[in-house]
């Protein structure tokens, strides 16, 4: 045998992150790589950890409501969401119809503003400049009407345990209306430019495929699940807020690639429309607040409840022991149990195709570290 | 989080309470002695609202001190019962979510027959309880959700310090970070867990922050002055 030189391929690790645009924030992942083809990655994660959970313990059941707003940032009202049905459990309350209606209302324009955020970013990762501005030009719509609800556009703050703060302002539905009307045509648009786009597809297909029994073992939720042909979906399995009243389709996909989770996204933005569209029509009279006291005080227990966020399951396992604040508050985000999965998905792939995955599973760090 | 150590169905409910919509609770023997010693979870709770002017009101009926359970009745949670027999501790339901406490050795195994022969194929969480107080210290609870049946149960069981549970990634993969978080987080360590690190907190850090007696002030400020190059993080 010859000794070895330097046309042997040997293992080489490398290191993305944590400072890399494509992260999405401040993941790093150590690469193993041969040559181009990935052999195995290792997540380090925590660089965005604040101690949300601890933080819990040392405030009130209200005065810990805005802080959830922080951990999936482009989808603070699906925390608030969860949050507040949370404590409401504890509580045995539930939210007056009329708030029902707004919150369902309000978190579908929040899939969609966190959708949109998804595929204009995860687009430009792969190469293409144009749909992120138009994203942004519609998410920016969305904004809108939360800071015309609420006055904040991102960490919204917008409802509170046991109903809303505000009423709807003249025009929300009006405004709604207007902007499902403007949307859907849009969607199409992004479609258009990318569904059957040579590179887009070229890129897509048949990268970084989880199966529905690899998801089930990873503990995967969200379009990443459904893009792999298990139609579930927490607003139809156990629906919460209200959301049996509404007629809407889980839309799922049978491969389970980077392609099918990106069409997965995109008619589940369409669905969203839908939802809001039923939901605005018929908003009912009435109060905005149920009747839980000045003082937030449940009694000793504990509930486990989840909503489907955009990104997957978000649960809040809320432990009282009769104080006014809560014993633990331990929260279930969605991106921190999907990111594991990440090696399984790009072990065997190329080294650009972990950009792709990372993309496509659509993590926000601030709920993966809290 | 109730003292496990009170004989089962100690935890039906007192008369008053309005809760009670399930089986009728277990009459006089336990439910006529309210004055069972308090139970370690009410005096690991923080000191209470300050009692002085509460007196010039008449005095609210005091709620329970203890989770008002009742028992869940189901074939599963027969099935479970028969058989994991004196390992499984209880099987009660409260808020209509049904939760099994097993004995600490039985919490794999019952993770196990329950993705195998009962379709409870999803992991959804693995958390941490802190009651200092308490002997058992710590509650490790575990979330399962089965597809087929659309149905969710946690499974807790209650832990001294120091104990080393047995790893679930045997059984669930999702497994893995999620007993990585909470041995950052609460210092249990798994045993036969593939790569026991902690995942949030810097590698060399030192204590476990949800515990409840680490102060929330306090950091680790000689790693922070070394590694950061400040004197403190604040």
């Amino acid at each position: 045998m010859p000794d070895a030189t330097f046309l042997d391929s040997t293992e080489l690790v490398l290191n993305m992150g944590p400072q890399h645009p494509s992260t999405h924030g401040v993941l790093r992942v150590i690469l193993k790589l041969d040559g181009e083809k990935v052999l195995g990655t290792d997540c380090v994660i925590g660089y965005l950890h604040r101690g949300v959970e601890k933080i819990a313990e040392n405030r009130t059941y209200a005065q810990f409501n805005p802080y959830v707003d922080r951990m999936d940032y482009v989808a603070a009202v699906s925390n608030g969401l969860g949050y507040c049905l949370a404590v409401e459990k504890l509580l045995n309350v539930e939210a007056p119809p009329r708030a029902q209606a707004v919150r369902v209302i309000l978190t579908e324009l929040n899939r969609i503003a966190s959708h949109l955020l998804w595929l204009g970013t995860h687009a430009l990762d792969i190469g293409a400049i144009t749909p992120v501005f138009y994203c942004l030009r519609e998410r920016e719509e969305a904004l809108k009407i939360f800071e015309k609800y609420c006055g904040a556009r991102l960490t919204t703050h917008a409802f509170r345990i046991g109903g809303l703060q505000y009423e709807t302002y003249d025009g929300f539905e009006q405004d709604v209306r207007d902007f499902c009307k403007m949307f859907l045509p849009k969607v199409d648009e992004y479609e258009e430019l990318l569904s059957n786009n040579r590179i887009w597809v070229a890129r897509l297909k048949n990268v970084g495929i989880l199966n529905g029994e690899e998801c089930k073992e990873y503990g995967v939720t969200g379009p990443v699940l459904r893009a792999a042909g298990v139609k579930w979906d927490l607003r139809k399995a156990q629906p919460y807020s209200g959301y049996e009243k509404y007629d809407f389709e889980i839309p799922t996909r049978q491969n389970g690639d980077t392609y099918d989770r990106y069409i997965v996204r995109m008619q589940e933005m369409r669905q969203s429309a839908r939802i809001m569209q039923q939901a605005v029509e018929g908003i009912p009279e009435g109060p905005i607040q149920g009747k839980i006291g000045k003082v937030i005080k449940p009694a000793v227990g504990e509930a486990y409840v989840s909503i489907e966020a955009p990104k997957g399951e978000l649960g809040y396992y809320v432990v009282s022991d009769g104080s006014t604040q809560p014993y633990r508050c331990r929260v279930r985000p969605p991106s921190f149990v999907n990111l594991q999965a990440l090696d399984r998905m790009v072990r065997g792939g190329l080294v650009a195709d972990v950009v792709a995955v990372v993309g496509t599973l659509d993590i926000v760090l601030g709920e993966i570290d809290r | 989080m109730a003292d496990e150590q009170k004989p089962e169905g100690s935890q039906a409910p007192p008369p008053a309470v309005g809760e009670a919509s399930g089986p009728p609770p277990k009459p006089a023997a336990d439910a006529a002695k309210p004055a069972v010693p308090k139970p370690p979870a009410a005096e690991a709770a923080k000191p209470a609202a300050p009692k002085p002017p509460a007196a010039a009101h008449p005095a609210p009926p005091k709620p329970p001190a203890t989770m008002v359970a009742t028992p869940w009745d189901s074939e599963l949670a027969r099935e479970i019962k028969e058989r994991f027999g004196d390992r499984i501790v209880e099987t009660s339901t409260y808020l209509s979510q049904n939760f099994v406490v097993t004995k600490p050795d039985a919490a794999v195994p019952l993770l196990e027959y329950l993705k195998l022969d009962a379709d409870f194929d999803y992991l959804v969480d693995i958390t941490s309880v802190d009651w200092p107080k308490r002997a058992e210290r710590f509650d490790l609870v575990y979330i399962v959700y089965s597809h087929a049946r659309n149905e969710r149960i946690r499974i807790k069981t209650y832990i001294p310090e120091g104990y080393k549970p047995e790893t679930a990634v045997g059984v669930h993969l999702t497994a893995n970070w999620l007993e990585r978080e909470v041995f950052d987080m609460f210092g249990i360590e798994f045993a036969g867990h593939p790569d026991m690190r902690r995942i949030l907190l810097p590698e060399e850090w030192t204590g476990h922050p949800l515990r409840k007696d680490y102060n929330i002030l306090q950091q680790d400020d000689r790693w922070v002055q070394e590694n950061l190059g400040i004197e403190s993080g604040q």
